[in-house]
């Protein structure tokens, strides 16, 4: 192939949009690109044809630092063994309807 | 990339076990989890073929774009093809999270050396055969994408959640075609009729062999990347597609055709595998054209990603020289 030396692959931003209606931005998938301008023209393009979108956040996927499966359980430990941050640890007195 | 057929490394028992005790409880497989090299590979195998579908699906319809009849039926042929685009990057993108690079995969489809569907590779020699695809081919893919949909890798199964929202689109628009072109004059009616019968049997042959003929299907269900059957799905998309055909006066072109009441099926002829190998094997009407055009359309394009990659450089260039 002629043009196969020359080609070197963009890199590789992350999607996010924000859909109508007052959500978050979520994730919608990723796009390659060789700058800013053009990974949110390519974002728009390929995740946002029929109006999913009012917003839309491109990231370069290298600059995302994640959580690992392997530290999950140890990681949320601090979360999970709170119980009274829920509601339901409160005792209510029976027939009162509080929230 | 190795073929999904070679020789996987033995996987430590209790973290297989582990990871089908997820699979078996519904769990998602995200791509940082550990999962079975065989499980990665038919993933790679499976998704960039599906890509690769999308891609070159969009050549048998962008040949009518110029000549669609009227600018509503070009306006929405544009938009199919455009979609097509679309699908094929999304599931490029889901197949990059299993780390592979999609650039890698498209030097593949270039080489000739990836596979994709076969349907593909006939000919689209009459206006017609954009009713045809839309309705049968995209109708097919709805049946397949939607049992997808669920599948057991994330990054799969919400690319297939937002390509079948799009699909349904593309099957309408392809069944309003036929029912204008079956209703009007009797050549416009032999038209769609003549197209249905090119289209009929490969469009069943898009959910592939029988399950016994099916070599790679045991370990896709065992892991829950396929949840129905080729037989299953197909039957599913004969017994929807024989009402649809009978609305519009259709005749679809199986003379052994009957209704098993027992079963609440459509029962169909045996289907001609030979040549469904032979078009998989590279020998069909349009094979070599079809790569031909993909080769072109991406050498042609090298200027463009020169441009952005020179472009991006002369940026962070500035930027560095700024700070």
């Amino acid at each position: 192939m002629s043009s196969e030396s020359r080609d070197n692959p963009l890199p590789l931003w992350e999607v996010f949009l924000q859909p109508p209606g007052g959500a978050a931005h979520e994730h919608a998938g990723s796009v390659h690109a060789g700058d800013k301008e053009m990974a949110l023209q390519a974002a728009r393009d390929v995740y946002a044809r029929r109006g999913e979108a009012v917003s839309i956040w491109v990231v370069p996927s290298e600059q995302i630092t994640a959580s690992t499966p392997e530290d999950m359980g140890p990681f949320f430990e601090p979360g999970n063994d709170k119980a009274y941050r829920h509601p339901q640890f409160y005792k209510v007195p029976p027939g009162v309807r509080v929230s | 990339m190795t073929p999904a057929s070679a020789v996987a490394p033995a996987e430590d028992p209790k973290r297989l076990a582990d990871f089908e005790a997820r699979i078996a409880r519904g769990e998602t497989i995200e791509p940082k989890d550990w999962m079975p090299e065989r499980y990665r590979r038919q993933l790679i195998r499976m998704m960039s073929q599906h890509a690769h579908s999308e891609v070159v699906g969009m050549l048998p319809e962008g040949n009518w774009i110029t000549r669609a009849p009227s600018l509503r039926r070009k306006m929405s042929l544009m938009a199919k093809v455009q979609d097509e685009a679309g699908h094929g990057l999304y599931i490029y993108c889901g197949t990059e999270t299993l780390g592979v690079d999609r650039h890698d995969l498209i030097l593949q489809l270039l080489a000739g050396t990836a596979k994709y569907s076969s349907i593909f590779n006939y000919p689209t020699i009459s206006w017609a055969d954009m009713g045809a695809i839309g309705w049968l081919v995209d109708g097919a893919a709805i049946v397949n994408q939607t049992m997808l949909a669920k599948a057991s890798y994330g990054p799969y199964a919400r690319a297939m959640v937002r390509i079948c929202k799009e699909e349904n689109f593309h099957k309408r628009q392809g069944f309003e075609i036929m029912t204008v072109l079956s209703g009007g004059t009797p050549e416009q009616h032999a038209m769609a009729q003549d197209s249905l019968n090119r289209w009929w049997w490969p469009s069943l042959m898009m959910f592939g062999p029988h399950d016994a003929d099916s070599p790679n299907s045991g370990e896709l269900s065992r892991w829950g990347i396929k949840r129905k059957s080729n037989d299953e799905l197909r039957q599913r998309f004969v017994n929807m597609t024989v009402a649809q055909a009978k609305a519009i006066n259709l005749t679809i072109p199986d003379e052994g055709m009957r209704f098993n009441e027992a079963t609440a099926n459509w029962e169909f002829s045996a289907i001609n595998w030979d040549d469904f190998w032979r078009v998989v094997k590279g020998d069909g009407p349009c094979n070599r054209e079809r790569l031909a055009a993909r080769r072109k359309a991406h050498d042609d394009g090298a200027w463009v990603r020169e441009a952005a990659a020179a472009h991006a450089a002369k940026q962070t260039e500035s930027t560095e020289a700024a700070a």
